[in-house]
């Protein structure tokens, strides 16, 4: 309890005084124990983030972050490079487990249930949180196989027939159908950049999942293709939950409903995005926004 | 400014000094290499010829067996060597002297009653009968005929005598004496007489070694490099296990013949100089090259590809046989030629385990006796007849053409399976 204690006193003094008796209305809602400004509570969660610590090796790269995801909803995490966003996010479908140094503490919950329990499987979590990359990352082969590769392996497809069907609703929803119809039995990788990207995002929904974690999904890609990405975000939010870690706060502002501010490994603010780009209440919030630093 | 156009000579020249150095020693790896080849070439070609001297054999029963036998056992036991010797006195009816008669016999060489014997068995209606036939001559007169022999030496320093001399030029003159390719060298077993041997017992014997070799070594080091790539926790035993790969990397080969000895002759009991225990032997020794091989080709697959087969929950073991496997085998599989490559080249663990015996017969299998083309050019190497000296070569130029064909095979498949991402 005492580093907790140390690490509110720390923080709190940097709380903007003006807006103080806002903090003092919802601080009921707060964490108790991080220190974290603003709504880390929702209604409706998908997943719930307790106490979360992750070590690589000695180092401690994310400190007691306490975190709900909403239901159909895009949850943007935002902050300087090595603030530990990017890691977080690994976290949500256990990624981090192929790191051998990593280790990673506290409760993350699904549906009720902890992710890190010893008895539950990997890989059905992984199906039901997909994930989609920095960079693009298609397997070598063609695009249907790119597609189809999840459903195989889940044994999601009666047969043939379903599968096509599977593969063909995947890259409508990608928004890539159109594009690719003809052309299934060529390599994923001969796509432009922008073009495998929704490829791997249409490989995500594949084997239905109920969240899609992305990482910095539209780094690699032009500014028309990171269009198209957004647009997609937008409209896959109807049906998924998601979670999108962005260098771009232009990005988090036009397309999660919800963000985090990231920094030095800790949760420092999270708002609804308007509230969190117009009215900051914390001074690192405020000044990584308004680009003092970052 | 003046300081920097001062010096910009000097770096100039230093730069030009550096790009003549590394041309330099291309220059000189090249001559060197085409050193190499042009004298192999040089010794060796003559080899693919050999003379043979036509003979108007007569089958004679009384020599072989009463005209209308059939029977083989019979007909096997006939005096061909007689046959040839009683061939050779009818063509120079004026030697009578005991001691020139075995001069003239050395003419031929002692595989022509072999041939006659061959033609016979093969249809016993020509005894009683005449006819000509091409027979290989000795190596000497071999030597002769392809110009290795100094005729200006005193006779006795010879291996040719004067009255030889004259017989092969009478031979020479009735057209009786020819060069013709030389298909005994690729379909006989090694001889004592040079004309009668052959690469096929040894080229038999390497491809069986080798298949054991491959056998063993390429699905042994591809478990190993994927098990300590993908699977083993990086750990203190896993640094040591690495570090003694690397180490056997380096051990020389003559070690693993001595290992060889040790365990699967003298402890399992297996035979001596067949081909099985020297694949196994050599199967140690390439193991550590297609580990090595194996574990980067494994490390070139990008991270990506993994966490994308991760991300739509792959399991561990789907991913490696899935995706990252058949995007390393390309590299695998050349880091497996190579090693096959330098196994086909090796003679120091093989002396180890008995394969340099002297083997006539073409080994049938695994479990049979046999030598292998690298022990089979030391073997001709050592030996003291000047037919060998071109027959060495000649097996060296063999050597080569497989080593550089298994290169170019390694490098159409890497080239060929190579993806890009």
């Amino acid at each position: 309890m005492d580093e907790v204690i140390n690490r509110n006193s720390t923080i709190a003094p940097e709380l903007k005084t003006g807006s103080g008796s806002e903090v003092g209305m919802r601080v009921l809602k707060e964490s108790q124990t991080s220190g974290t400004v603003g709504d880390i509570y929702v209604d409706d969660p998908r997943m719930t983030c307790r106490n979360v610590n992750v070590y690589y090796g000695d180092k401690q790269a994310i400190f007691d972050i306490d975190l709900d995801i909403a239901k159909n909803q895009v949850i943007s995490m935002i902050g300087p490079s090595g603030c530990g966003k990017s890691t977080f996010l690994r976290c949500l479908n256990r990624m981090n487990d192929t790191i051998d140094i990593c280790k990673v503490t506290g409760q993350i919950k699904m549906e009720g249930q902890d992710i890190y329990d010893g008895g539950l499987d990997v890989v059905p979590l992984r199906a039901s949180v997909g994930m989609v990359f920095q960079k693009p990352n298609p397997f070598p082969k063609s695009i249907y196989d790119n597609i189809g590769y999840g459903p195989r392996i889940h044994g999601l497809n009666d047969d043939k027939d379903h599968l096509d069907e599977i593969v063909e609703t995947s890259l409508k929803k990608a928004g890539l159908w159109e594009e690719v119809k003809d052309r299934l039995d060529q390599p994923g990788t001969g796509l432009s950049g922008g073009q495998q990207q929704r490829l791997c995002i249409a490989r995500a929904i594949a084997v239905s999942p109920e969240v899609i974690l992305m990482d910095e999904p539209c780094s690699a890609l032009d500014p028309i293709a990171t269009a198209k990405i957004e647009e997609l975000i937008d409209e896959l939010r109807e049906n998924y939950t998601i979670a999108i870690v962005t260098h771009s706060m232009q990005q988090a502002a036009r397309v999660s409903q919800r963000t985090a501010y990231f920094h030095l490994g800790k949760l420092i603010e999270v708002g609804e995005t308007d509230q969190i780009f117009t009215a900051p209440r914390h001074r690192l919030t405020e000044d990584y926004i308004t680009g003092r630093f970052g | 400014m003046s300081r920097v156009e001062k010096g910009l000579a000097r770096r100039y020249r230093q730069e030009r000094n550096f790009k003549r150095l590394g041309l330099g020693a291309i220059l000189l790896g090249l001559l060197f290499v085409s050193f190499l080849f042009i004298s192999i070439f040089a010794n060796g070609y003559t080899a693919f010829q050999q003379t043979f001297i036509k003979l108007d054999v007569f089958y004679d029963p009384e020599m072989i067996a009463p005209v209308g036998e059939t029977d083989p056992d019979v007909l096997s036991a006939g005096n061909y060597g007689g046959l040839v010797k009683a061939t050779m006195r009818e063509l120079f009816p004026s030697v009578t002297n005991r001691r020139d008669k075995k001069k003239l016999y050395g003419l031929i060489s002692t595989g022509a009653a072999f041939q006659i014997r061959e033609r016979v068995m093969q249809d016993p209606s020509v005894i009683g009968q005449r006819e000509s036939m091409w027979v290989p001559a000795d190596d000497d007169v071999d030597m002769l005929i392809k110009g290795h022999i100094d005729l200006n030496l005193p006779e006795s320093d010879r291996r040719i005598k004067d009255d030889q001399l004259s017989w092969i030029q009478g031979m020479q003159e009735d057209g009786r004496v020819e060069k013709r390719f030389n298909t005994t060298f690729f379909t006989a077993g090694d001889s004592r007489e040079p004309e009668l041997s052959g690469i096929k017992g040894a080229a038999v014997g390497s491809f069986f070694t080798l298949l054991i070799c491959l056998a063993i070594s390429f699905p042994v080091g591809v478990a190993a490099a994927v098990y300590l790539e993908e699977v083993a926790p990086k750990n203190r035993w896993t640094d040591l296990i690495e570090v003694n790969i690397n180490n056997l990397a380096a051990v020389p080969s003559i070690v693993f013949g001595l290992l060889g000895l040790a365990v699967f002759i003298n402890f399992f009991g297996l035979p001596r100089s067949v081909p099985l225990v020297g694949g196994l032997v050599l199967a140690l020794m390439t193991l550590p090259t297609i580990i090595i091989a194996s574990r980067a080709a494994l490390k070139s697959v990008p991270p990506s590809i993994r966490e994308a087969a991760l991300g739509v929950g792959a399991s561990p073991m789907q991913t490696i046989t899935h995706h990252v496997l058949p995007l390393a085998l390309p590299g695998m599989l050349t880091g497996t030629i190579i090693g096959m490559a330098q196994a086909l080249g090796e003679t120091a663990p093989l002396l180890m385990i008995g394969m340099v015996a002297f083997i006539v017969d073409i080994p049938g299998g695994a479990m049979d006796p046999s030598a292998v083309l690298p022990v089979q050019i030391y073997l001709w190497a050592d030996s003291p007849e000047r037919a060998f000296v071109e027959r060495t070569s000649a097996a060296i130029m063999v050597l080569l053409a497989f080593l550089i064909s298994m290169n170019l095979l390694a490098v159409w498949l890497r080239k060929k399976f190579e993806r890009r991402w």
